[in-house]
């Protein structure tokens, strides 16, 4: 039931620590944590010199320059687009946590100029989706099922492996069109 | 083959702006507006020398949006294969010439919050249409321009004018003035965009520094036409064409390929753009690549060459075309 195939399904390939970066940029969130512990083991603690680590949820078991907590993703999209706008070139962006929080620590990311290939991605924790009707336009985080109702117009809607990076969001199509109401039951494909 | 739509032009002034350096401007003889390029791009100009058809490869200097002429800047190069010889030797007012349309390899990249462009001698030019570009645009960019001395240095002083003293930064080798790249680079807000064009040496050394301080390879960007080097004679075997053609010393294999009337495609005839990627079938030698196009696994396999400026050392090469 989901269209699966293509192109614009990102790819997360790895937090990889760019060895030549005079300063380190993290936006981890929940589980994102441990793909830094992971680079420390293979990378020592020699770049956290040098790191700037904002979190949401709790803040990894490593000492860095600057480490700094948010309560929820919002507060910290605040706190990242004010790092984003004072940095420098030779500053990396790296981003871990579910696929919504990627999607928008890099949509700010996008709107600061950044080229979203130099920014270095890790998933970690649920595959929930944030998801876009494409009727009404309203954006719902953490869609766990497919078919799934929109939180906005109530449509019944197929979640689509389409994404849109300037939305930050998987396109939901609706389902039952032709015959309204006779949507298939919600099946948990994003755990 | 070429995708190119070519257009005949004659030459309706020339300036010599430099000691070395002289600028054509190219008006279309059908009297039809030329296209729009942008900022960055080239045109391949074909010469009828003789017996010898000449292309090369010249960037566009003129405003992108000006459709009643082209311009371009030539330097004389002393250890010239006779293209840079012949426009400033033999072209004259009045004369004809064919252009390709404008082709872009090295585009200035929008979404950039600054673009720092750095240029060494002749590598001016693409800069010129680009920062016109970049003034209708409204795009934030300085210009770091290294000249031999300031009568060699084409330009500097009408860019100086133009854009002021606080985005045009002159640095003059008889002066001992030197390009402060490292200063320049390591100063630069996030999102900024980097674009060199000169001397190979310098291109290389500028990408060496950028990516030593952490500029990601998405925001560096340089472009250097190669001129196909001189070598040993050797022959080509056309598996398709079912020909076999003999590449003289200061020719290129696709110069020989097209005087034997095989249209091989091409775009930039500099080792750049990787238009011309072909494949080899066997060698009788050593590949000798030339070009920045293809990856170094690809010049181990043997398996490819850019046709355009790579040779081969020794006897043969049989290619697919």
């Amino acid at each position: 039931m989901l269209v699966q195939g293509i192109k614009s399904r990102p790819v997360y390939t790895g937090l990889e620590i760019d060895v030549n970066a005079r300063r380190h940029l993290f936006a981890l969130e929940g589980e994102g944590i441990e793909a830094l512990h992971e680079q420390v083991k293979t990378h020592g603690v020699e770049f956290l010199k040098t790191a700037d680590i904002l979190c949401v949820g709790s803040l990894p078991k490593v000492t860095a320059e600057y480490m700094w907590q948010a309560p929820t993703i919002p507060v910290l999209l605040n706190r990242l687009r004010i790092n984003l706008i004072n940095a420098k070139m030779g500053t990396r962006l790296y981003l871990s946590g579910t696929e919504g929080f990627i999607g928008q620590t890099m949509k700010l990311a996008l709107d600061q100029s950044i080229d979203f290939n130099s920014i270095r991605t890790e998933h970690r924790g649920s595959l929930a989706r944030r998801v876009q009707c494409v009727h009404c336009k309203g954006i719902t985080d953490d869609v766990k099922t497919s078919p799934y109702k929109c939180t906005h117009c109530g449509l019944n809607l197929l979640v689509r492996d389409h994404y849109s990076r300037r939305l930050a969001a998987f396109q939901g199509v609706c389902i039952d069109a032709e015959q309204p109401g006779n949507a298939p039951p919600p099946v948990e494909m994003f755990p | 083959m070429s995708v190119n739509t070519e257009m005949a032009v004659h030459v309706a002034k020339i300036t010599q702006v430099a000691e070395k350096v002289k600028r054509f401007r190219f008006e279309r003889i059908d009297g039809r507006p030329l296209p729009v390029f942008s900022g960055g791009a080239h045109v391949v100009v074909a010469m009828r020398d003789g017996d010898l058809l000449r292309r090369n490869p010249y960037s566009l200097m003129s405003s992108p949006y000006d459709q009643s002429a082209y311009e371009i800047s030539v330097l004389r190069v002393e250890q010239s294969r006779g293209g840079s010889a012949f426009m400033h030797e033999h072209v004259k007012l009045g004369d004809t010439l064919i252009v390709s349309q404008p082709i872009n390899l090295f585009p200035y990249d929008v979404r950039g919050r600054k673009h720092v462009l750095m240029a060494g001698g002749i590598g001016i030019t693409p800069f010129m249409a680009m920062m016109d570009q970049m003034t209708n645009e409204g795009s934030n960019f300085e210009l770091h321009y290294a000249v031999r001395d300031r009568s060699h240095g084409a330009y500097w002083r009408e860019l100086t004018e133009r854009y002021g003293a606080h985005r045009i930064k002159i640095y003059c080798d008889v002066e001992k003035l030197f390009i402060p790249t490292d200063a320049i680079l390591a100063n630069q807000a996030l999102g900024t965009h980097l674009y060199v064009c000169g001397p190979s040496g310098m291109i290389d050394g500028v990408l060496g520094k950028a990516t030593a301080l952490g500029w990601p390879k998405q925001n560096l960007h340089s472009e250097r036409f190669l001129a196909p080097p001189p070598g040993n004679v050797f022959e080509v075997n056309l598996n398709r064409s079912n020909k076999s053609i003999v590449v003289g010393t200061h020719q290129s294999i696709l110069e020989a390929v097209e005087a034997a009337g095989v249209d091989a495609p091409y775009l930039c005839r500099g080792g750049a753009c990787g238009q011309c990627e072909t494949s080899v079938l066997g060698c009788d030698g050593v590949i000798e690549h030339h070009d920045i196009f293809l990856e170094p696994e690809d010049k181990t396999s043997g398996k490819k060459i850019m046709i355009c400026v790579s040779r081969v050392k020794g006897q043969a090469i049989t290619l697919d075309l």
